[in-house]
């Protein structure tokens, strides 16, 4: 029998289980078309804020050892051309990433997204490298709270919390997202920080600092998704250094329901998508498991 | 196996070539992007100032690559101010290549959109007769003319200088000497690579007569391995799938010769 791939977090359902984390690819609607027709469980859009934004100059994004550094600065459309966009889309799950300062800002940007088909709402409450948004919002959990609350009020999709490793402990965000009534919890974002060129001494991203990912922040992403999934009843996605099918289950058996795939992208391309379904299909089948639930959360019993 | 790099490393600047009054040529040491293929390109930091996407210019010199540039915005001049012993960024080669046909073919250029078109001729093969159009505006501005013909001096081969106000070579824009070389010559394949509203004149020409057409293609790019999607047309990325796009595919893109997008993703018309 051929597993079954679909997964279920909380009130969404998807038929596979690796999705396009935020920031990646997502400007346009015929590539969103390409990456689901590629495997991808659904595609997160880059975070969309209430007006365009340039992002910051290049570089922007460098290679490293273990991963990529970096600063784009949140560039992007704007919610209310990106609504535009995704009017006609009737089949590719899409989740919409929203950015913002204050809970008024969420609303105006949710309000956007009334015709359109949404699978599901992921508040960025981490970028490390923008001011006044992000990280710095995820760090005050009475504001997360707020922000959570007033976008469940007023959106018709469920409402995911994109969690980071900031000044506040991650768990309190959590709680804080939780209390505003989210839905499920994506952990984690890019972890703050920055590379210098030798030969010049300069910092390599022009924004100075910025967010690390790759294969380097995979352990702490798993660290920090079996914490949550330990300590709070909430669905969560698994995000941070994923590039293959086992890395995928490690998520999973430290208690996400499903993952997000970003950096490695940019190593195996949209190609990523297809080599996990597979791999855990196969996976599935050689330890006689039929449904992905079953094996959320396994690492928890030791 | 070809190395491609994802960080930038620094190399000085050996030499500065002045082409005309507003394009420089940088010469560097760099037995990596010496010898890159026609249509790839690499990610050129000026420190402090911005990373653009640059094809690498051909230098004779074994080991030694270049980069061509004519100043134009605040990033494009700070290169063009650069001078020998001044340090920049490079990284890549990224990108795919041009699939050079045999027999005759055409390569039709504006501007720095010569530096592919070159590097193609490098790699074109012995067999090749090969027919050059550089579009500029003016005598001034036309340059790689010695270069052009100093790569292809074991090819059967003509360099054809077009200039808009007529005063050196061609009178008129590149495509119209194009559509007129085109009744009389029979092509097996034309490249191009310059100004996107010139690429798609010249795909549609040589689609019109059922010539194989291929085009290098140029957009805004943020991190040129196929992450940010800053540059995507349709549902490609010009840095990843690019930037050499066939006349086939070209003719079908709703956005090619009509939008780009501005650095906010936002789709602008041409």
């Amino acid at each position: 029998m051929t597993p079954d791939l679909s997964v279920s977090i909380g009130p969404i359902s998807l038929g596979r289980p690796a999705m396009l984390a935020s920031g990646i690819l997502g400007i346009s609607m015929e590539v969103f078309n390409r990456i689901y027709r590629n495997g991808a469980g659904a595609v997160v859009s880059k975070s969309l804020s209430k007006e365009p934004w340039e992002g910051y100059a290049n570089p922007t994004i460098v290679g490293i050892k273990g991963g990529y550094l970096n600063a784009v600065g949140l560039s992007n459309p704007g919610a209310p051309y990106f609504a535009e966009m995704i009017k006609p889309n009737k089949d590719v799950p899409i989740i919409v990433s929203l950015v913002g300062s204050i809970e008024d800002e969420f609303e105006f940007m949710v309000k956007q997204f009334e015709n359109c088909n949404v699978t599901a709402y992921e508040l960025n409450l981490s970028c490390p490298h923008v001011e006044k948004v992000g990280l710095e919002v995820g760090d005050d959990p009475k504001l997360v709270t707020k922000i959570v609350s007033r976008v469940k009020s007023v959106a018709k999709a469920p409402v995911i919390g994109k969690v980071g490793l900031g000044t506040t402990n991650y768990l309190d965000t959590v709680k804080a997202a939780i209390d505003g009534g989210a839905d499920a919890i994506t952990a984690i974002n890019t972890i703050r920080a920055m590379g210098i060129d030798v030969e010049t001494q300069r910092p390599i991203l022009s924004h100075k600092i910025g967010g690390l990912s790759g294969p380097a922040i995979k352990p702490v992403a798993v660290r920090c998704v079996y914490e949550i999934a330990s300590k709070y009843d909430i669905p969560v996605i698994g995000c941070g250094g994923i590039s293959s099918w086992e890395d995928a289950l490690e998520f999973i058996f430290a208690g996400a329901s499903a993952v997000q795939v970003g950096s490695a992208v940019g190593d195996r391309w949209i190609d990523v998508f297809s080599e996990i379904n597979d791999g855990i299909a196969n996976y599935m089948k050689k330890k006689g498991y039929s449904k992905m639930s079953e094996m959320v959360g396994l690492a928890k019993r030791f | 196996m070809q190395s491609v790099s994802k960080t930038p490393s620094i190399r000085i600047i050996e030499k500065v070539i002045d082409e005309t009054p507003t394009v420089r040529t940088f010469v560097i040491s760099d037995a990596n992007l010496a010898d890159v293929l026609p249509g790839q390109f690499a990610m050129v930091w000026i420190p402090g100032v911005n990373e653009l996407p640059m094809s690498v210019m051909v230098i004779p010199e074994k080991g030694k690559a270049a980069f061509t540039v004519r100043k134009r915005g605040v990033s494009s001049t700070a290169l063009y101010d650069l001078k020998a012993g001044d340090q920049i960024g490079v990284r890549g080669p990224y990108g795919n290549a041009f699939d050079i046909k045999d027999g005759k073919i055409a390569l039709v250029g504006g501007g720095t959109g010569l530096v592919p078109l070159l590097r193609l001729a490098k790699f074109a093969k012995p067999t090749n007769d090969v027919t050059i159009l550089m579009g500029s505006k003016s005598k001034d501005e036309v340059f790689f003319e010695d270069a052009a013909n100093q790569i292809l001096q074991n090819n059967k081969h003509q360099v054809i200088a077009c200039t808009e106000d007529g005063s050196y070579g061609e009178k008129g824009f590149v495509t119209d000497v194009l559509a007129k070389l085109v009744q009389t010559t029979k092509f097996d394949a034309i490249y191009t690579c310059g100004p996107e509203i010139m690429m798609h004149k010249v795909v549609q020409l040589a689609n019109s007569k059922g010539i194989f057409v291929q085009a290098s293609l140029e957009r805004m790019m943020k991190c040129g391995i196929g992450i940010c999607g800053s540059c995507c047309m349709d549902e490609v990325m010009v840095c990843h799938d690019g930037t050499v796009f066939d006349g086939e595919f070209l003719a079908n893109s709703k956005e090619f010769g009509h939008t780009h997008r501005a650095k906010s993703g936002i789709l602008e018309n041409y």
